[in-house]
């Protein structure tokens, strides 16, 4: 295999596995905080997809200027995600707190199917794939058999660039502390003088923000969203996240990206069978929970976000 | 007294009105029901059709030499084999409909043969195109006005040897429509010449495909092939430019919609596809039919198969005309259909009544579908563009 197309495979994974990462750090941030599993996470990326879609369209109605599009589709996705964060999080996980956790999850699953029904059902003919706006310069980069978008590059530093912020939002500021403080111990936390309510949902916002961009990420990079494309995206979210080991920030990510690495590979080795890819890439996601059940980066107390 | 002659006029008049009215009424009203999926993502092809089987109901009415007045049932399947079942028994155990233009998607269409045998309901298939819905068992009950993928796989690989092609990779979606588009497209390029070198079996539903583009891009087609239905057709379209592949695209009829060029946009210039049906303009009744339609006040398209929708119903019609409302000698006589003139062209059933139709090319060109010797590549104008 010649080098131009392993680094074109390299930065397909690349970027399947930030995409990945994004949706695993929310599983892993509302598990830290609350030992919750949200599971309406998936369906909040096709939500941010459509909201970013409504905003960019609605200026693409009045200016011809990309790049205004763009903000305000970033803007739409970032509210309406947070919005959904704290509303899924203050309705229906918060005072849920102390019931078994099998209710949350299940709570939270059907909070997921109704909003990916308001989608089907609310946006016109919400039921077909929607074309995504062209909103980034379309240039190539060429160089022997590698070929990739400008846009691709930008969305990729992107999605890293988001990545680091958050790390840096947890570990280096006083919002970060306050999570990792509730992470930690309410009780203490709370005597400390900390708000536990406004914390909680800063990190349902914080992390379903995340999924929402990721959302406007994907309708960048495919030029297409449907309302069921964060349902399989859910899924590998929280395999990521209990793989690289839920409750951590590293965690989720190295999870995201082993698991589009995994991907990647059965297409390569085996292309008759690439169909299976997800099956492949499940069952080595069972396989590392069995011999690291804790997670790759298994949780210490101290290191929880 | 003037009076009174005035008011027996007038009585007469009503009288012979009312008796004018009796003979009108007295036309027996015939049920056909109309099934296809009327909601959901192939919705635009199903309410094209409903509204070309309409069109030929109403044009029937007001004819003063039919013998009956007839009543369109119009039924939703979704597209989903599970609905389409209870569809047809719901329209195969009323007695009163007397046959039916079924069914657009093939799921559909193979999942509800059985029930229309079971109930001995005469329907007449108008846009599923698997070869099994007809060929793959015996029941009477069962025709098909439009082609199936056995004519357009031929077609396709015929054309594209023709057009200098000579390798080709697959990617095809696993439900029974990917599978058999693949199998029949694979099963006639192999005396061509073509060559497969590689087959990519998908998720119809999977929405990255740079990892399989990467492979296809070392393996240099000259063709990708995509066995699917338009959300398919519309990734790899706009995944293969992403990727720099140079190869051309040629699809299987499911992509040929408008919104594969609405998804694809400017990516979609120049991608082939096979279609059972000729643009109306190839018709020799297709002007009169665009006007009736357009007259009619319809808002949506007739969409690729109303033509057939259309035709399946004035051929049950000429049936019931012929020997009245009765499922099994409708049955009969759709059975023995040889050289009925129909807007679609002659319809001629094989033994098992399949309608038997050639395929026809089309090209995507300035946003457009268009029949592939009309288009400026068909002439010669302009070249595909890649390799």
């Amino acid at each position: 295999m010649d080098m131009g197309i392993l680094a074109q495979h390299l930065f397909n994974g690349l970027m399947l596995g930030m995409v990945y990462a994004m949706i695993a750090v929310g599983f892993s941030l509302f598990f830290g905080v609350l030992d919750v599993i949200k599971f309406s996470h998936g369906d909040v990326v096709s939500v941010g997809a459509f909201a970013a879609l409504g905003g960019a369209s609605a200026i693409g109605l009045l200016v011809d200027m990309p790049g205004l599009s763009l903000l305000f589709g970033l803007l739409a996705a970032i509210a309406v995600g947070g919005l959904a964060g704290v509303v899924i999080g203050g309705t229906l996980v918060l005072p849920l707190r102390n019931a078994p956790p099998v209710n949350v999850l299940l709570v939270t699953l059907m909070a997921g199917t109704i909003l990916r029904e308001a989608i089907r059902l609310g946006v016109p003919n919400g039921g077909n794939p929607k074309p995504f706006p062209v909103l980034l310069p379309q240039w190539q980069i060429t160089a022997g058999s590698f070929s990739i978008g400008f846009d691709s590059v930008l969305i990729l530093i992107a999605g890293i660039g988001i990545i680091l912020a958050t790390h840096l939002l947890i570990t280096r500021t006083r919002i970060g502390l306050a999570i990792r403080a509730v992470a930690q111990d309410v009780d203490v936390a709370r005597l400390a003088g900390i708000d536990f309510r406004r914390t909680v949902l800063g990190t349902f916002a914080l992390g379903s923000a995340l999924a929402s961009v990721a959302g406007l990420m994907l309708g960048l990079y495919y030029r297409e969203v449907n309302f069921s494309m964060g349902l399989v995206l859910g899924v590998i979210g929280f395999a990521a996240a209990v793989v690289g080991g839920l409750g951590s920030l590293l965690g989720p990510i190295l999870g995201g990206f082993l698991f589009a690495f995994v991907q990647t590979l059965v297409t390569i080795v085996l292309p008759t069978a690439s169909a299976y890819k997800d099956v492949v890439a499940f069952g080595v996601v069972i396989a590392l929970i069995g011999l690291f059940p804790t997670g790759l980066i298994a949780e210490r107390s101290s290191e929880r976000v | 007294m003037k009076l009174k002659a005035l008011a027996l006029a007038l009585a007469g008049l009503a009288g012979l009105a009312t008796v004018g009215l009796q003979v009108a009424q007295a036309k027996d009203t015939v049920k056909i029901a109309f099934i296809g999926p009327l909601t959901g993502g192939s919705a635009a092809a199903g309410v094209g059709g409903r509204n070309s089987a309409l069109l030929a109901v109403q044009q029937r009415n007001a004819d003063p030499a039919a013998k009956y007045t007839y009543d369109l049932v119009v039924l939703d399947d979704e597209c989903k084999p599970n609905v389409g079942v209870q569809v047809a028994t719901k329209a195969a155990s009323d007695r009163a409909i007397t046959a039916g233009i079924t069914h657009y998607c093939s799921a559909v269409g193979i999942a509800t043969v059985d029930t229309y045998a079971k109930f001995k309901l005469p329907v007449v298939v108008w846009g599923a195109i698997l070869p099994e819905i007809t060929y793959g068992n015996d029941y009477k009950q069962i025709h098909r006005v439009n082609g199936t993928m056995i004519n357009e796989g031929r077609l396709a690989a015929k054309f594209l040897t023709e057009q200098g092609a000579k390798t080709f990779v697959v990617i095809h979606d696993t439900t029974d429509y990917g599978k058999g588009q693949n199998k029949y497209f694979s099963e006639f390029l192999k005396p061509t010449g073509g060559e497969i070198v590689a087959t990519f079996p998908v998720s119809p539903d999977q929405q990255d495909f740079t990892a399989e583009l990467t492979r296809i891009k070392e393996l240099k087609p000259d063709y990708v092939f995509v066995g699917g239905l338009t959300p398919l057709g519309v990734r790899v379209r706009s995944q293969m430019d992403r990727l720099g592949i140079d190869a051309h695209m040629a699809g299987v009829s499911g992509i040929m919609t408008s919104g594969f060029i609405e998804g694809a946009a400017q990516s979609s210039e120049g991608t082939v596809s096979f279609h059972n049906g000729a643009p109306l303009s190839r018709y020799a009744s297709g002007q009169a039919f665009s006007d009736a339609y357009a007259k009619a006040g319809f808002r949506e398209d007739p969409d690729a198969y109303g033509p057939f929708a259309y035709s399946a119903a004035n051929l049950i019609m000429d049936a019931v005309e012929k020997v009245g409302p009765d499922r099994a000698k409708i049955t009969e006589v759709l059975n023995g259909t040889k050289g009925y003139k129909a807007l679609v062209g002659e319809i001629n059933f094989d033994n098992h009544r399949q309608n038997i139709v050639d395929a026809n090319v089309y090209v995507v060109q300035d946003g457009k579908w268009v029949y592939w010797p009309d288009s400026d590549y068909g002439t010669g104008k302009r070249k595909l563009a890649g390799k």
